[in-house]
């Protein structure tokens, strides 16, 4: 799969939760696009993430 | 000093007291809070950028609690960029408020006002408080009010530019032809334009470069609040006329001359 551009290999498919926990985001701060889909928060722990698939994970940051 | 005339405005069916708006970036985190503080907005902006997982800092952690936050749609080059990024920023649970930008010249980052009207149509049709920042452009701005704008933000100057209030007579007549409030974003360098701004009766400005490159940021920051009120006190007790000259003290019964009876 690839995060934030980097590939990673996803050994099996995997919910979105424990994905990002593998990954060491703490989801609580994150939000995510799969495959240029906005992933619902409540949707985390039951998405099924692929190898095969494209993340953006974000956070808040400084801006104006 | 009671702030009598600290009148609220409403955006989004909100009540807000503060007429200055904070952008939170290029400063490191640590001196946010004290920013903040010190220039008591109601309303902070953000951003959403990819973040990496190793040494994550949550933002919001460095923050005052009990602000709005209003995140920002910057990097979208296109409307639907910045519905997803909205739509991200509804994720992370912070509220429908959004400052649209979109943005396609690189040079001098004007926003790009027609893909910012299509980009509050999106919005509004998605159910989010969208506040667009413009180019001044009084005929596409009421395009954007009819569409839903909750505000329209447009640019004193180029964006971090620091030049002050150059767009003034085109936000002038902003001011006077659209219902909704302007909020003047973007080149304020000096406290004393952010008063204008207000003065002439914009609702709001917001300043975050002004501040963040000053060299005592939080001493900024209140400098921006006090001209801010000052501004808008000036607005609601009315300027007087301009003219070549007129005394301001009595021209009758000047020494050696005849007693004025009205003296």
């Amino acid at each position: 799969m690839i995060v934030n551009g980097q590939t990673i290999k996803l050994d099996k498919t995997r919910p979105l939760s424990e994905v990002l926990a593998l990954c060491g985001y703490d989801q609580a701060l994150v939000a995510v696009l799969v495959n240029d889909q906005v992933a619902p928060r409540n949707q985390f722990a039951l998405l099924a993430i692929q190898d095969s698939d494209d993340l953006e994970v974000v956070a808040f940051v400084g801006g104006g | 000093m009671t702030p009598v005339t600290w009148d609220p405005f409403f955006l989004g069916g909100r009540q807000f007291h503060s007429r200055l708006i904070l952008g939170s970036g290029k400063y490191p985190l640590p001196q946010i809070r004290e920013v903040v503080e010190a220039g008591s907005p109601d309303i902070v902006t953000l951003a959403l950028r990819r973040v990496n997982a190793l040494g994550q800092a949550n933002i919001l952690d460095y923050l005052p609690e009990g602000k709005t936050w209003l995140p920002n749609t910057s990097g979208a080059q296109t409307a639907q960029e910045a519905l997803t990024l909205a739509r991200l920023a509804r994720e992370l649970g912070c509220g429908d408020f959004i400052k649209i930008e979109v943005i396609v010249d690189a040079k001098y980052l004007l926003p790009d006002n027609e893909r910012t009207l299509e980009a509050v149509k999106l919005l509004v049709a998605d159910g989010f408080v969208a506040l667009p920042y413009m180019t001044p452009d009084l005929v596409i701005a009421r395009k954007m009010e009819q569409a839903g704008a909750a505000a329209i933000m447009p640019l004193g100057a180029p964006i971090g530019s620091n030049k002050g209030l150059t767009t003034r007579e085109l936000i002038r007549l902003m001011i006077a032809e659209l219902k909704v409030p302007v909020i003047v974003d973007a080149g304020l360098g000096r406290p004393s334009q952010a008063c204008e701004a207000l003065e002439m009766g914009a609702c709001a400005v917001m300043v975050n470069t002004a501040v963040a490159t000053a060299e005592n940021p939080p001493a900024m920051a209140r400098a921006f609040a006090l001209a801010v009120r000052a501004g808008r006190e000036a607005y609601l007790a009315g300027l007087g006329p301009v003219s070549e000259a007129t005394a301001s003290s009595p021209l009758t019964g000047f020494l050696k001359s005849e007693p004025d009876p009205t003296l």
